[in-house]
């Protein structure tokens, strides 16, 4: 089970968190300071699963940005490894290329509900979006493009492997 | 004044990215804030959506976000689309069951659901799977329900994770799903797949009998992953080569599930294991990802043992991988296997043996518990060679860990005395000072047991103190052996190595260095100094061992003094007995540190009691509860304690007196005094009278019984026993009555007796003295008494009588002439 999934920069900052239990506002920030400490200070080469508290994390480095996702005992470390990485690349595509001044936060969090929902993980169908082709994306991926425009922003991110 | 239009989200962020300190931070954010709050007030709804996004960023900043909830709401409401996304996503992040306005939202929920837009269904289906409480739940279960049957796949697939969430949330309601499930596998569309897999997960999970009536959807399940393997590239459901492999993992989990312990479906499933297993792509991660979760499965279900043997090696293939991530994950499953696997996985041992090298911390630390688990008989001098290395090599945080690992597989699989005590000497000298306190007593013990080592022992044990002094479980265990086995020592008797001339002088030089050195604890001075007096029975140099002992009789350590000045009584008035008191120890019987009814010899210093009082000076114990006790002592006559294990921590002396007094038996814990071994012909103790004869004999000698105490409407009886065989000892059971309107509770009984005796407590039979002489609480005391000398008592009590704590002190002193004559 997820239990929450966290975009940290190098600097410790949160760029986006998403719980899927009940954790209270007091107690998220020292949650994300601690759990930021411990990705943070891994070196190169010790692996992606960190033991923390009584669950475990993993944790993707992207450039400036660290994803991390806290998992449960019963979770298959690889496969969430791996739907980190998916995330990245659906973000990467919905956004295309725009530098990362700031976030699109709502559209952000879509995004995690869609591939996160819940406290298991769903892929969906990673739609080719080709640009010119808006009439096989969806209503609701277009919905997302006009935030996009609106806000003018987006998320780039390089997927460093 | 109309306000300006509220800022957009954007600008907000750019703005707060633009503070240098917190400080800074804060106050824009505050500013923002009573903005969006105006703006509330004025019940814009064209901004609402604006200023709902900024307070979902501020929130997740970390800021209260509260005073948004109802905005939320208001949002659900709307019929604009763009409003309703921001109000659930708010309603996700800002409400939880535990605000009652989360309720208000149900209905919103309920028409949204029947909404003519499938994203606006969609939205609520998410927000109720997201956040839904058990009442919310309960009303909307028939609506999920419904949307489960939709041929919409959109629709369906989302309906499914709502009822998870509906399921955890009210498990009663699980039957009414069942229907609903009957044909979500035969759906192309993989998200509805995968969602309806994580469906009939949970509900297996959750219910035996639901579990049991999914089984016999293993044949399709089988199928479906066959078709996913099988079947070739599609653009859609791609990663790295590899055909939608979530859904593979989820139904493998699935399989795993219905297989535990059924045997039908486990024999169902072995060829597509195998398959999976052979033909999944490894270069990449996902491949290998796929890979772990069927050995998983492989392990968990009744699968035939060629299955098994392939899943072992598929993980022993993955500690050669160079990925560390997938290393790491090979001995975290190792590790669950090696108790039913053993065999196969012994064959990996040398791969697990080499990522004890590796650099990643958790990686090492697998490695070390997996090494632990597969040493044997077979294997142990190899294995121990390898973790030796890795001791000396590891980090602070494993040494503790390893050092007791390696004293465990040693002890169990020792080929031979010599080797063992070699080994143990190792970890000793390369992680001393990381080892567990009480391997100290069971290195002793030990040692002890081996006597055709001792020379060796203690040979090598003095080599090691020449070249370092700092660890001090080392330390500890070479002085007491120096102390023990002195002589041997001096006389180069060693059989097993080159023996070392080394003269008294020479030893009691590094004993003494040992005293004075910095790096010494109090509890290693301990250790020398008794070794020091130990010497004197086996050397010849006695002056200079006498100077030594008399120097420290005024030490500022004051377990140190106590203990100088014992030995200096020793030398002078009993002198007669110092070859007894110091002779060597008995072997030892491995035995649990406490319980008078374990047959042991005694060995604790037994000469304090029959010291002088006047001799010992009264120093008080350092400050400990046992403080006020002792004052009632008025000195430290502690009587020994009998115990099976060497002291280690005389720090903790204060402590155990209490436990002496207060306790219900005497325990095997350590004692401030070091052990010193005592010949069978000591005088009995009172444990003697403990173990085996019964409490009260029946010849009771006529002993009238007396009042000790009577004031504050308590009153405390003594009645007496005289104990068989032991005539010194006389038992007396105290009988404390409250006549006063309330119950005395927390009530504690102390005794403390002058130097000639021994007092032993045992447990009240409660700590309340109910009021109005409603009942007593009785506790025995047992008094050794062999110089016959006029019995005298101090008592102390402590109560709490109508709220307020109460203590009092009395002297005992109208003693019937029968009790201790």
């Amino acid at each position: 089970m997820i239990k929450f999934l966290l975009m940290v920069n190098k600097q410790g900052q949160t760029r986006l968190s998403r719980y899927y239990e009940q954790v209270e506002l007091g107690k998220r920030a020292s949650l994300e300071a601690d759990v930021v400490r411990g990705c943070l200070a891994r070196r190169k080469e010790e692996c992606s699963f960190v033991e923390f508290k009584d669950y475990k994390l993993v944790y993707r480095q992207y450039a400036a940005l660290f994803i991390v996702v806290g998992i449960t005992e019963n979770e298959n470390e690889l496969s969430i490894y791996e739907l980190v990485h998916n995330f990245v690349e659906v973000l990467d595509k919905y956004f295309s290329r725009v530098t990362l001044t700031a976030q699109d936060l709502p559209a952000l969090h879509r995004q995690c509900l869609q591939l996160f929902q819940e406290p298991c993980s769903v892929r969906i169908h990673r739609f080719k979006v080709l640009p010119g082709q808006d009439a096989m994306i969806p209503g609701w991926w277009l919905g997302l493009g006009w935030v996009k425009d609106e806000l003018g922003l987006g998320v780039f991110i390089k997927a460093t492997h | 004044m109309r306000m300006p239009a509220p800022i957009r989200l954007r600008e907000l962020i750019r703005t707060i990215r633009t503070a240098r300190t917190q400080a800074e931070e804060r106050e824009m954010i505050q500013k923002e804030c009573a903005a969006i709050r105006s703006s509330f007030r004025e019940e814009d709804n064209t901004y609402r959506c604006r200023n709902v996004a900024k307070l979902l960023y501020m929130h997740m900043l970390g800021y209260p976000a509260h005073f948004g909830q109802l905005e939320c709401l208001k949002l659900i409401a709307s019929q604009k689309f763009t409003d309703k996304r921001i109000g659930y996503l708010g309603a996700m992040l800002l409400l939880d069951e535990r605000q009652d306005v989360h309720l208000l939202m149900t209905n919103c929920i309920k028409n949204d659901l029947n909404h003519s837009t499938q994203y606006v269904q969609g939205l609520a289906l998410c927000t109720l799977g997201c956040m839904g409480s058990s009442e919310m739940c309960r009303d909307l279960a028939g609506e999920v329900e419904k949307l489960l049957k939709t041929s919409n796949s959109y629709l369906r697939k989302k309906a499914a994770l709502c009822a998870v969430h509906v399921i955890r949330k009210v498990p009663e309601l699980m039957e009414m799903f069942l229907p609903a499930t009957k044909n979500l596998l035969s759906e192309k569309n993989h998200g509805v797949l995968h969602t309806s897999v994580v469906l009939l997960t949970e509900m297996c999970e959750r219910s035996p009998d639901m579990l049991s009536h999914f089984r016999k959807l293993v044949p399709q399940l089988v199928r479906i992953l066959k078709n996913l393997i099988m079947s070739g590239y599609s653009p859609e459901h791609d990663v790295s080569g590899i055909s939608d492999p979530f859904l593979q993992v989820r139904i493998l989990r699935l399989l795993r599930i219905l297989g535990k312990g059924d045997d039908d479906s486990s024999e169902a499933m072995n060829d597509i294991l195998a398959q999976v297993a052979t033909n999944t792509e490894t270069s990449k991660n996902v491949g290998n990802a796929i890979l772990y979760e069927t050995v998983l499965t492989i392990m968990d279900i009744k699968s035939e043992s060629g299955l098994r043997v392939l899943a072992i090696n598929i993980l022993g293939r993955f500690l050669l991988n160079n990925d560390k991530n997938i290393r790491y994950v090979a001995l975290t499953s190792l590790l669950k296997t090696v108790q039913t696997d053993h065999n196969a996985v012994q064959r990996h041992r040398s791969t697990i043996v080499d990522c004890l090298k590796d650099l990643d911390v958790s990686i090492k630390r697998r490695a070390m518990e997996l090494s632990f688990a597969l040493v044997n008989g077979n294997n142990i001098r190899g294995m121990m060679k390898e973790l030796l290395y890795f001791l000396d090599s590891c980090d602070p945080d494993f040494k503790a860990d390893c050092a007791s690992g390696i004293f465990l597989a040693a002890e169990k699989y020792a080929p031979s005395k010599r080797w063992h005590i070699d080994t143990i000497m190792r970890v000793l000298t390369t992680a001393g000072s990381y080892v567990r306190d009480d391997s100290v007593p069971n290195l002793i013990q030990l040692i002890t047991n081996s006597v055709e080592m001792h020379a060796y022992t203690v040979q090598r044990l003095y080599k090691a103190l020449l070249d370092d002094i700092s660890q001090q479980p080392l330390v500890q265990v070479a002085s007491w052996c120096i102390g023990e086995y002195g002589d041997l020592l001096v006389s180069g008797q060693c059989e097993e190595e080159e023996p070392i001339q080394v003269s008294e002088d020479e030893v009691l030089d590094v004993l003494e260095g040992l005293l004075v050195s910095n790096l010494s604890t109090p509890v290693t001075r301990g250790y020398s100094l008794t070794a020091i007096m130990k010497l004197s029975t086996r050397f010849s140099s006695l002056n200079r061992i006498k100077k030594v002992v008399s120097i420290y009789g005024s030490s500022i350590d004051v377990e140190l003094q106590q203990r100088a000045v014992e030995y200096n009584a020793l030398f002078k008035k009993y002198d007669h007995m110092r070859p007894a008191l110091l002779e060597r120890m008995p072997i030892m019987e491995k035995t649990a540190t406490n319980g008078p009814s374990e047959t042991v010899q005694t060995n604790g210093e037994t000469d304090s009691t029959i010291l002088d009082t006047k001799h010992l000076p009264s120093i008080s114990q350092p400050a400990s509860q046992a403080n006020d006790l002792l004052d009632l002592l008025g000195g430290n006559d502690v009587v020994p304690i009998i115990q099976t294990t060497v002291p280690t921590k005389p720090a903790s002396a204060g402590g155990e007196l209490l436990d002496l007094l207060g306790d219900l038996s005497l325990t095997g814990g350590p004692t401030p005094t070091p052990a010193s071994s005592v010949p069978m012909s000591q005088p009995p103790f009172l444990l003697d009278g403990l173990t085996s004869q019964p409490l009260f004999n029946d010849i009771a000698a006529v002993i009238p019984p007396m009042t000790a105490y009577n004031k504050n409407g308590l009153i405390i009886e003594f009645t007496f026993e005289r104990s068989n065989p032991n005539p010194n000892i006389a038992v007396i059971t105290i009988h404390a009555t409250n006549s006063t309107e309330a119950d005395m509770t927390e009530f504690v009984f102390q005794a403390a007796v002058p130097k000639t005796f021994q007092l032993q407590l045992l447990s009240p039979s409660s700590n309340v003295v109910p009021a109005f002489n409603q009942g007593s609480v009785t506790q025995v005391i047992r008094v050794l008494n062999p110089q016959k000398q006029q019995l005298r008592m101090r008592i102390k009590l402590t109560y709490t009588h109508k709220g307020s704590p109460v203590q009092d002190l009395a002297e005992v002193n109208n003693f019937p002439p029968q009790s201790w004559q």
